[in-house]
């Protein structure tokens, strides 16, 4: 898809419309994880509005771009955008974390659109090789994303499916990183340095952009690029901003996971609305 | 037979079941595409081969990362392959536990796990490399089947039966050596969960999975000597367990011992137990295993006699069953 001003302008402010939809889901559902959601709305709406070729009425299109949130934990704000594209009711998001529902702190499948359940760090990448070894037996030209926290970069299963999947030249998988440079007890620098971190993933074999995480132009610019390079998997950086579009959330480790007072999320409304 | 089975009884002779599996899968490997095996750099001893000269392409070698291998094995199932997953039992099941319960359990992918190397198998390879507590953990997940076949014929056809045959999480447990055949025919009824009656007896029932079964066979033939009708079931399928079996057991013998090469935490016996215990029986139960304790160094062999999965062990459980009984 050729990225056009009006679209980029377009996709903003469907950005900016699922971020305000995010947070009034998971804080009227009594709390969520406001920072790690925040910081991927750009990403997933540049995703899912521009560049992953996905029906949310044929949840088993044999033609279908794979998607993988593997920071499971930001469902309250993978939920929301994938009812708004169709996959599950509207009213489905007034259930969150309630019994039974399918939509709640980490993805199952239950959701449609969902294609594997993730909650546990490390685990997506790795399956999301295991979808693009697939493709790659039967030649199909799917591509595989997969959005991982940096936080969860820490976990040893992800440089094990890093060299694995540069042996295997799986150019048909991406990796997009939500660097916010925060998990949960502090910054990931004082927690477990990942720096040099682009480098990092250039040594295993990948090909790696590193682009600001907000900016909708860039994203979609750079989305649409994929493979970076003929036979090699391809690793977005994303700079992002763990609880962007709250003031008093931006940067702060502390909002992980959270829930408002009334002063705060009247605050919070006024600066999304 | 043989075409369609894939094998005869004489083109088994002196395999393992490790080898009978490698062999069923070669077969497998022309007869349906969407199988695709996984190894972490162990396709020789996980008897790989044949099946990669089938199937070169289907043949992912990851290298001695077994986490990623397991989750990998999820992404390609969701993509619509059958992924076979061989390894020890140690890396599958201990060390790839995570990524076995979530990637494979939670999200009921049709993954069979098959482990070349369980129990004591590794004999001199140490603790390290013996797996004890696969059964105990395996049971713990739900969704999971985990079956266990006892001789070389019960392995051909049990491959054969997970992998095409079942659909969703599996752990197939495989004896590593070669062991004498227990069966004298291809036809011995396999279905996943029905244990098989190898011997009928009405004074007491020898439950056991896998390996030990021929050891319990042997010593149901000792105990006959001495006046002791020993009934023997394999429990092939330690989940879903045969139920019916066990509680036919408990109303129709004095009492039940159950052999595993295993910790006796949490295997074969405590599932044999709780069926017995859930349905308000009051049968004596035994189970010999591993005590819970790492082992000393020592073959297979030295290690088998030397923690009572022997003959003097299991005669000694039976007695002290039937003799409380004739108080």
């Amino acid at each position: 898809m050729e990225i056009t001003e009006s679209i980029v302008t377009k996709l903003k402010k469907i950005a900016d419309e699922n971020r305000e939809l995010i947070v009034k889901v998971a804080q009227e559902a009594g709390g969520g994880h406001f920072g790690g959601s925040l910081s991927e709305v750009e990403i997933l709406t540049a995703l899912y509005w521009g560049i992953l070729k996905v029906d949310p009425k044929n949840l088993t299109w044999q033609e279908r771009d794979y998607f993988i949130l593997s920071k499971g934990h930001g469902c309250a704000g993978f939920g929301p955008i994938l009812a708004k594209k169709g996959f599950i009711p509207m009213e489905d998001l007034k259930t969150f974390n309630q019994l039974g529902a399918c939509f709640g702190m980490h993805t199952t499948l239950k959701m449609a659109g969902v294609e594997h359940p993730t909650g546990s760090l490390g685990h997506g990448l790795s399956t999301g090789q295991g979808i693009a070894l697939s493709l790659k037996l039967d030649k199909k030209p799917n591509r595989v994303f997969v959005l991982q926290g940096d936080g969860e970069l820490n976990e040893g299963t992800v440089w094990e499916t890093a060299m694995s999947a540069s042996k295997f030249k799986l150019d048909n998988l991406i990796t997009i990183i939500d660097r916010n440079k925060l998990s949960m007890d502090g910054p990931t620098e004082e927690i477990m340095p990942l720096e040099p971190l682009a480098e990092k993933w250039e040594s295993f074999g990948w090909a790696v952009k590193t682009i600001d995480g907000h900016d909708m132009k860039s994203l979609l610019d750079t989305l649409n690029q994929v493979p970076f390079q003929k036979d090699k998997p391809s690793c977005i950086i994303a700079n992002t901003v763990k609880g962007k579009g709250i003031s008093f959330m931006e940067g702060k480790y502390q909002w992980h996971y959270g829930y408002m007072d009334n002063k705060q999320y009247n605050e919070a409304k006024v600066e999304l609305g | 037979m043989a075409g369609q089975q894939g094998f005869t009884m004489k083109s088994l002779e002196y395999m393992s079941g490790r080898d009978a599996y490698g062999k069923i899968m070669a077969e497998i490997a022309k007869e349906d595409e969407r199988v695709v095996l996984l190894t972490a750099d162990a396709l020789g001893s996980t008897k790989g081969t044949a099946f990669y000269n089938n199937a070169p392409d289907r043949v992912f070698n990851m290298g001695i990362a077994e986490s990623n291998m397991v989750t990998t094995a999820a992404g390609l199932a969701i993509a619509g392959k059958i992924p076979v997953v061989a390894g020890y039992g140690f890396l599958l099941a201990i060390h790839a536990a995570e990524q076995v319960r979530v990637d494979i359990c939670y999200a009921n992918k049709n993954v069979k796990l098959v482990a070349t190397a369980t129990g004591l198998a590794m004999g001199t390879g140490g603790s390290t490399h013996h797996c004890i507590e696969d059964v105990s953990i395996m049971r713990a997940f739900p969704n999971i089947t985990i079956v266990s076949p006892a001789s070389a014929i019960e392995t051909a056809i049990a491959t054969r039966a997970c992998i095409l045959g079942h659909v969703g999480p599996l752990y197939l447990r495989l004896i590593r050596g070669v062991t004498p055949e227990i069966y004298d025919t291809e036809d011995i009824g396999f279905e996943i969960g029905k244990a098989i009656i190898l011997k009928e007896g009405k004074d007491i029932t020898l439950i056991a999975t896998g390996e030990p079964v021929y050891l319990t066979l042997k010593t149901a033939k000792v105990l006959e000597k001495e006046g002791i009708d020993a009934r023997v079931l394999n429990m092939h399928t330690v989940k879903p367990i045969d139920e019916k079996i066990i509680l036919k057991a408990t109303e129709e013998t004095k009492g039940i011992v159950t052999i595993e090469e295993g910790n006796v935490i949490g295997g074969l016996g405590d599932a044999v137990g709780s069926v017995v215990y859930e349905n308000d029986k009051t049968t004596k139960i035994r189970k010999i295993g591993i005590n819970d304790e790492y082992c000393k160094i020592g073959s297979t062999e030295a290690l088998w006699e030397y923690y009572g999965i022997s003959e003097d062990g299991i005669i000694k459980a039976v007695k002290s069953i039937l003799k409380k009984r004739k108080k």
